[in-house]
């Protein structure tokens, strides 16, 4: 077990790449309940998750969610979240553990139209299923209109007789369901699920295999490729910055960075030499020059049985497939750029 | 299944373990060793005729989640080295003491070996630590 954000969690069940494996070829349980849940209500709910986010979220439609980013004014970002319209004047927003309390109070100073803001992450137990049997295996225990839900929509119902938002959200590029209940019913659960998966070879998985799984499916991590001196649009997520929607929280330092080009930029690489880039190694782009970049997060990809990492690397020198040297102890081992995400899963 | 602490090795406060055989000491991870660091996917070990010092690093394991030193636990040359782990790391999970085994050395000084665990206090250091 190791402590993440104050949460004793265990980096594994039984194996993290038998888990990875699991997630990629049938399904497997994460609990994330460590996750945040913010809730903003009112008549301004929306202006208040439009001032501090850069994604456009007056274009959700209630029972839709999409990816955003919460905003420092300098264009950084504070965290990232998932924001799920629940009502046209209720947002419920997952966030980041470790960053919670954090983000929370950075909305309330920043809630000038008073909406109703509430931090309820103790209200919330959430269970990610995740695999390409993650579908069957939960539309056997609910009347939920399960093949109807669309990617990044969700619904209510309940699991076994446990009332739950069931929302087709993941972290780990496969198909996925996220199971938000109530804390007491959360064990319970667990249980029915680890039950009822049986038949299909499911297995419980930890943060271990839920970092490989993210990383593989080119997904970024609070704390590696974005923090508080990053920027949406260093770190590729450019598609979720919505200059256009209006004012809000960073946008004037984002529009000028657009403008002027960015200088650092997150890339996905491969290594070519033998070794495994890790967290923190130093970037070259020759053999003899000096480190350029860093990186952010690196391992071995389980599944693609490859070591991957992603890394910031000057802007000019981001070009897909051009070599790179990695620092593994000292030594320089070559590495390739390359396109993310490292893993899509395959077109049904 | 493999005893989690053979007899007849001796064990470092690292997790490693040597076996002494006239003047060669072959050198592995503990059971302990490889069930903490989980999935080994790549083991950095010295050249043939490369001088390791009992206590330092003499190489690296690595496992999906992390990196992890390999202190040598006695001085030496080294003499072998494993390297069916190239393709098949994961045989210091399966088999830590046999097919898992990571270089063997000629040893410069049998003494220090005497110094380093025995089996029964291995065990319960290991215990003690996990706890």
């Amino acid at each position: 077990m190791v402590d993440f954000g104050g949460w004793d969690m265990p980096v594994e069940y039984g194996g993290l790449i038998r888990e990875h494996m699991a997630v990629r070829t049938a399904v497997g349980l994460f609990d994330v309940s460590h996750m945040g849940e913010i809730e903003v209500r009112g008549p301004n709910a929306l202006a208040l998750v439009q001032k501090v986010t850069c994604n456009d979220a007056s274009k959700l439609n209630v029972g839709q969610a999409h990816y955003n980013c919460l905003m420092y004014e300098h264009g950084t970002l504070a965290d990232d979240l998932l924001t799920y319209r629940v009502a046209d004047d209720h947002f419920f927003l997952v966030v980041n553990a470790a960053n919670q309390d954090k983000d929370f109070e950075w909305m309330r100073e920043n809630n000038s139209m008073s909406a109703t803001l509430e931090n309820n992450g103790d209200r919330y137990s959430l269970l990610a299923l995740q695999g390409p049997k993650a579908a069957e295996m939960l539309g056997a225990l609910t009347s939920a209109p399960l093949g109807t839900l669309k990617y990044y929509w969700f619904t209510h119902g309940d699991v076994a007789g446990i009332p739950c938002r069931i929302a087709r959200t993941g972290y780990t590029g496969e198909d996925c369901f996220e199971l938000f209940c109530a804390p007491g019913a959360a064990e319970k659960l667990w249980d029915i699920l680890i039950d009822a998966g049986q038949p299909h070879g499911i297995l419980p998985c930890g943060l271990g295999a839920r970092n490989t799984l993210r990383l593989e499916a080119g997904m970024a991590l609070y704390g590696h490729e974005i923090d508080a001196s990053h920027t949406p649009l260093e770190a590729c997520l450019d598609r979720y910055v919505k200059l256009e929607k209006g004012d809000f929280i960073g946008r004037a330092a984002l529009e000028k960075q657009k403008n002027e080009g960015i200088t650092r930029k997150l890339v996905g690489l491969e290594m070519t030499g033998r070794g495994i880039a890790r967290d923190g190694y130093p970037v070259y782009l020759s053999e003899e020059g000096d480190a350029a970049g860093i990186i952010t997060s690196g391992s071995p990809a389980p599944f693609l049985k490859k070591n991957i990492a992603f890394a910031y690397v000057p802007a000019p020198a981001a070009e897909m497939g051009r070599a790179v040297w990695v620092g593994v102890r000292g030594q320089r081992v070559a590495a390739q750029l390359v396109a993310t995400p490292f893993y899509k899963r395959p077109k049904k | 299944m493999s005893n989690k602490t053979p007899p007849n090795l001796r064990y470092t406060k690292d997790h490693e373990w040597i076996l002494v055989d006239g003047s060669t000491g072959t050198i592995g991870i503990t059971d302990h060793a490889q069930d903490a660091l989980g999935d080994i996917v790549f083991v950095d070990a010295p050249k043939t005729g490369t001088p390791v010092q009992a206590g330092k690093v003499f190489g690296t394991v690595e496992s999906v989640k992390a990196v992890s030193d390999l202190f040598s636990p006695a001085s030496g040359e080294v003499t072998e080295v494993n390297d069916t782990l190239k393709d098949s790391p994961e045989s210091v999970n399966e088999d830590p003491y046999g097919k898992g085994w990571l270089i063997k050395i000629k040893l410069s000084d049998k003494s220090e070996v005497d110094a380093l665990m025995t089996a029964d206090q291995y065990s319960a250091y290991a215990a003690q630590e996990h706890s």
